[in-house]
């Protein structure tokens, strides 16, 4: 019974907060609905036992992804108001979009009621029950998805590689702080100790770099 | 204690009354502790510049942070026009909550612990990287130069840090072999040579330590890493235009997240609740004794820090944490599960 409850009352702030995603007239506000989603959703995984899940959910898209969210949409003053003007003529787009997703949501949930695949992409052995939700995610992503995993993680390093290589600009005329440079000098070479004649100045150039 | 309330009042009542009993009975502790530690915090700073600190109110000027405490109180609540009301007032009622609910999982002594969940330590991780939230939404929602400024530079120290304590994290669930805060302490059990019942003997785990401990003070905003809040350049920061209570609430916050860290600190590398010797004597002190002495002494190390100092650079700061700590404690992560696989920790070796 309050299984049940609870999963209707995350489950229904989690579809209001989506529906505030794309209503609410402030793009902040509308980041910040996201948030709302991502924490009810991360609730919904708790309900059913996915524990490991809901953690890296918060961690990941909560804690870094819609930070970053927040940081662009916060700097770059969108205004939404312009971009809203157009968005009748993209509603038959739109439409389309929903049902196909429909259609795929029913055809999803009748094969699964019809019975899981059997196929070379089918776990070797079921899962124990007992087993944190942890450990058992690593017994069968390190042994049985070996491949996909490092696969995964090489995308992800070729993404990382693209944006920097993207974004990244040489400027010349740049001084740049060395930090082991600045540790390395010696008061020998960093300070010049003068005496000199009243009138007569000091070069200050001579014994410094 | 949860059955007798389950006798009384039901299976279900019982529970969640049994529960609201036990938060309370750790929530108000804990506020208590940050309440007092503001002041330990004033006196070691006083101490180091030789002054003498708060010494007025109540007995060695103990009652200082009360009578902060309720002059916030009686302040009048200003919110600045042109803020985004709902954002301005959520903003530190979220940072406070986070602050508190953090607390759920930490084991206080074999077996005192509120929510004993597998993945404690995830969950910390989880609700620590929740609270960059309060600080850039109070930013935002000031609608203040000054206060926006202070939110972006703490949102994205606090997200650079957390990558390297996450990495520093990863180093010791690999010698406990779990994410449960009570099995990491557990594991530390005559850790070292049989006897001693700390992490930070350990060779491996010493720099992973000094990491943690830097890393914690730029997660927290503390000094030499509170940019955030630099006098200097930008006032109080995010927490420019607020005033009475919700100021309140964002510094209590911001002393419960420091209490937290050390107590991670403690239960991470100093032991926790247990005694730092294996020996009967000092066994039969109870372990509450032990944690709270240890996090007194890391609460103490973090006041000293802040006045011994001076603050870092904010391209120093996004240094240090990028090029300096994330690469290396990547590379430590590898060289620990390096060395627990070779010499044959997890059994059967190779």
């Amino acid at each position: 019974m309050i299984q049940a409850l609870v999963f209707y009352l995350l489950a229904a702030v989690t579809v209001v907060a989506a529906v505030m995603v794309i209503t609410a007239r402030n793009p902040v506000h509308s980041v910040l609905w996201l948030i709302l989603a991502f924490v009810n959703s991360a609730g919904l995984f708790l309900v059913i036992g996915a524990e490991f899940l809901a953690m890296i959910l918060m961690i990941v898209y909560v804690g870094a992804v819609a930070v970053l969210f927040l940081f662009v949409v916060m700097m770059l003053d969108v205004d939404f108001s312009s971009l809203r003007r157009g968005a009748l003529a993209n509603l038959p787009l739109g439409l389309l979009i929903g049902v196909v997703l429909a259609v795929e949501l029913v055809v999803v949930a009748s094969a699964w009621q019809a019975g899981r695949l059997a196929g070379p992409g089918a776990p070797a052995r079921p899962t124990p029950r007992d087993l944190p939700n942890a450990e058992a995610l690593g017994q069968v992503l390190y042994t049985d998805f070996v491949l996909a995993f490092q696969v995964a993680g090489l995308v992800l390093l070729v993404a990382m590689v693209g944006a920097i290589v993207l974004t990244h600009r040489e400027r010349p005329g740049v001084r740049r702080q060395s930090a082991a440079a600045q540790t390395a000098r010696s008061p020998a070479e960093a300070v010049v100790l003068a005496r000199p004649t009243v009138g007569a100045g000091v070069d200050t150039d001579a014994g410094v770099r | 204690m949860v059955a007798w309330f389950q006798s009384v009042l039901g299976e279900h009542w019982g529970w969640l009354v049994a529960h609201l009993v036990l938060v309370l009975a750790i929530a108000l502790p804990v506020m208590l502790v940050m309440a007092l530690s503001t002041w330990v915090d004033r006196k070691v700073w006083a101490l180091v510049q030789l002054r003498k600190g708060p010494n007025v109110v109540g007995p060695f000027g103990l009652a200082q942070p009360f009578a902060d405490g309720i002059k916030l109180f009686l302040k009048e609540t200003i919110i600045p026009t042109g803020a985004s009301k709902v954002v301005f007032l959520m903003a530190p009622m979220i940072s406070f909550v986070l602050a508190l609910v953090a607390w759920a999982v930490i084991p206080f002594d074999a077996g005192l612990v509120l929510a004993d969940i597998n993945l404690g330590l995830l969950y910390l991780f989880a609700i620590s990287s929740l609270g960059v939230y309060g600080i850039i939404m109070s930013g935002w929602a000031s609608n203040s130069r000054y206060a926006f400024l202070g939110g972006l530079r703490s949102a994205a120290q606090m997200v650079s840090y957390e990558v390297s304590i996450g990495l520093i994290i990863i180093c010791v669930v690999l010698y406990a072999s779990s994410f449960n805060l009570t099995e990491i302490v557990e594991a530390q059990r005559g850790a070292i040579l049989g006897v001693f019942n700390l992490n930070l003997l350990n060779p491996l785990l010493v720099p992973v330590a000094v990491l943690f401990f830097i890393s914690a003070l730029a997660e927290t905003n503390r000094p030499p890493f509170d940019l955030p809040e630099a006098e200097a350049e930008l006032v109080a920061g995010y927490q420019t235009e607020y005033s009475s209570m919700a100021f309140a609430l964002l510094m209590l916050g911001e002393y419960m997240n420091i209490l937290l860290m050390c107590a991670l600190f403690s239960i991470l590398f100093l032991g926790g609740y247990l005694p730092p010797i294996d020996w009967a004597p000092l066994e039969a002190i109870p372990g509450l004794a032990w944690l709270f002495a240890k996090i007194v002494l890391v609460f103490i190390l973090f006041a000293w820090v802040k006045a011994l100092v001076p603050r870092y650079r904010y391209d120093q700061l996004m240094r240090l944490g990028w090029k300096v700590f994330l690469p290396f404690s990547l590379l430590w992560v590898a060289v620990v599960s390096g060395w627990l696989v070779f010499s044959g920790h997890y059994g059967g070796g190779s």
